[in-house]
């Protein structure tokens, strides 16, 4: 009101269009941007998935998902196996997206996809051509040391338990140092193959799963981008890029006199 | 002490259920629709799956809330023609009958706000913290330019409706306390501050609204008597003047497309002023 009478004593009549912005607007606009930042923080802090969290199959990679997913649950409820969830306020998973834990649950590859063909909105994609193809993560035998075959026993229980067997996890044998006289029959996981279905991290006998699926991008590592293989260039050139027998100095000790 | 408790008049005028019939109406259409959702996951009856930001009824009906599916058009993603055929069919709806008749129809946060509204009335805390009621378009540009710049549906993380209606579907979590933020703020703050100030998502439909056919009309404003009932229930009471208190040259139809539709102010008022009725 003090305001109002200052200024119809001055030059200029102000309205209540000034006041509405000074009460109005600016307070509004400025609530608008602290939540807006706190938000982005948010997004920043919660980005990528933790390892305990696979997506079903077909996901879009995670930055886009979270640009795709409705958080609508039909996937959730097409799931014959139940296996999947929405993640509530609090968890470390963006609100409202679907994940399965495979220790718990593992995915069952339906052949006719059914959480795929549920989702509207294209986040589980449809041009998945078969389940096979999917890569929901990767399975990584993260304990060298307390698993059972490593240890010279011959558990083969996430090896038998693949839907892949002696595809995406193959036994490779090795001497074991150990005994001297027996074999180490080491499981070793193919990302060409490997689905991360889970059922091998669900299946280990341990009490604390040795194998473990991980979202792809914390079970792989990436070659740097200017790194070139020799022998994959060798083959593409159709020969070696350099002379093939390169002359090196023998660099042996003196024979002394 | 409240000096006047709204609708009592009405009651013993036009008696119980005449005086309660929309509000009535609008209980069985929110606790229906909630109650279509809720069959699936506790009764096994799966007519309706999903939650309100995505659905299929029957099997076939797809029904996409327009306000994520836009988001995620701002975050870049090509969205799959299922759910835009949803969000066409929900748009086109509620841009016929009213776009903030999904707040007082369909959304179930309007069973907890209205309760918080009758709250501070009964308790009588009329003197609340002043928010401006535009605050929610301010969030709702907010939300869209945070969706393109991140690339992600970032208000999915905190947004209390949906939330709200996927926690009863699916489980709340910590979405209890975002709740009980909203029924505090909506009870001891500001009388109706989530759905009449900040929400972002009523902004949406209001905006959807904009041309609506269905409309309140103060048909017979003479017959006013200055109660006050009507602004006291109204979610939005500044959308009620134009109409009500307009000199005889100005329309009786309320065109806000702030109205939501509940008809609460038809129940309320005592010589039946109000009335639904169209646009045109």
């Amino acid at each position: 009101m003090d305001i109002e009478k200052k200024n119809s004593d001055g030059k200029q009549q102000k309205g209540p269009d000034r006041r509405q912005f000074l009460t109005e607007t600016i307070p509004a606009a400025a609530g608008a941007l602290v939540l807006a930042a706190g938000l982005g923080l948010y997004h920043r802090t919660a980005r990528a998935l933790p390892a305990y969290a696979i997506r079903p199959p077909g996901a879009l990679p995670e930055g886009r998902f979270l640009g795709a997913c409705l958080r609508c649950g039909q996937c959730v409820r097409a799931c014959p196996y139940q296996i999947l969830h929405l993640a509530e306020l609090g968890d470390d998973i963006p609100t409202g997206t679907p994940f399965f834990i495979p220790r718990k649950g593992y995915c069952r590859m339906c052949e006719d996809m059914p959480c795929i063909k549920a989702c509207p909105s294209g986040s589980l994609s449809k041009s998945l051509p078969t389940i096979y193809e999917a890569r929901m993560g990767l399975a990584v035998l993260v304990d060298h040391e307390n698993c059972l075959n490593y240890l010279g026993l011959r558990c083969d229980v996430c090896y038998r338990a693949c839907p892949l067997i002696d595809e995406a996890i193959t036994l490779d044998m090795q001497v074991n140092r150990r005994s001297g006289v027996h074999t180490l029959f080491i499981p070793i996981v193919h990302s060409k193959k490997c689905t991360g279905c889970g059922r091998c991290e669900h299946s280990c006998v341990l009490d604390n799963a040795a194998i473990k699926v991980l979202p792809i991008e914390q079970a792989r590592g990436e070659l740097g981008k200017h790194y070139r293989l020799g022998w994959e260039e060798k083959e593409k050139a159709g020969g070696s890029l350099i002379p093939e027998q390169l002359k090196l100095p023998v660099r042996r000790p003196e024979v002394q006199p | 002490m409240i000096s006047r408790i709204p609708g009592r008049e009405a009651i013993q005028k036009k008696g119980f259920l005449q005086a309660q019939k929309w509000l009535l109406l609008r209980r069985i259409s929110q606790l229906g629709i909630l109650g279509l959702f809720l069959l699936g996951p506790f009764a096994g009856i799966w007519i309706v799956r999903g939650s309100f930001s995505a659905s299929t009824t029957l099997g076939f009906l797809p029904l996409t809330d327009p306000l994520i599916v836009l988001q995620s058009i701002v975050a870049g993603h090509t969205v799959a023609v299922k759910a835009l055929i949803g969000a066409l069919i929900v748009f086109v709806f509620y841009a016929m009958i009213g776009g903030r008749v999904y707040c007082s129809w369909a959304c179930p946060v309007n069973l907890l706000t209205d309760a918080a509204a009758w709250l501070n009335r009964r308790l009588d805390l009329k003197r609340s913290f002043n928010m401006s009621r535009f605050i929610r378009y301010w969030l709702l540009g907010m939300i869209l330019v945070l969706a393109s710049a991140t690339g992600t549906i970032v208000w999915e993380w905190l947004n209390p409706v949906t939330i709200f209606q996927r926690g009863l579907l699916f489980g709340m979590g910590l979405g209890w306390f975002l709740v009980a933020a909203v029924l505090i703020v909506d009870t001891f703050v500001t009388r109706r501050g989530w759905c009449g100030h900040l929400c972002p998502v009523g902004a949406f439909y209001s905006l959807l609204g904009f041309a609506s056919i269905l409309r309140v009309k103060a048909a017979k404003r003479e017959q006013c008597t200055d109660c006050m009932d009507c602004f006291t229930v109204c979610p939005e009471p500044q959308v009620i003047r134009p109409a009500l208190k307009g000199d005889e040259n100005s329309s009786p139809m309320i065109f806000s497309n702030n109205c939501i539709n509940c008809g609460r102010c038809i129940d309320i008022c005592p010589h039946d002023v109000f009335r639904f009725s169209k646009r045109f």
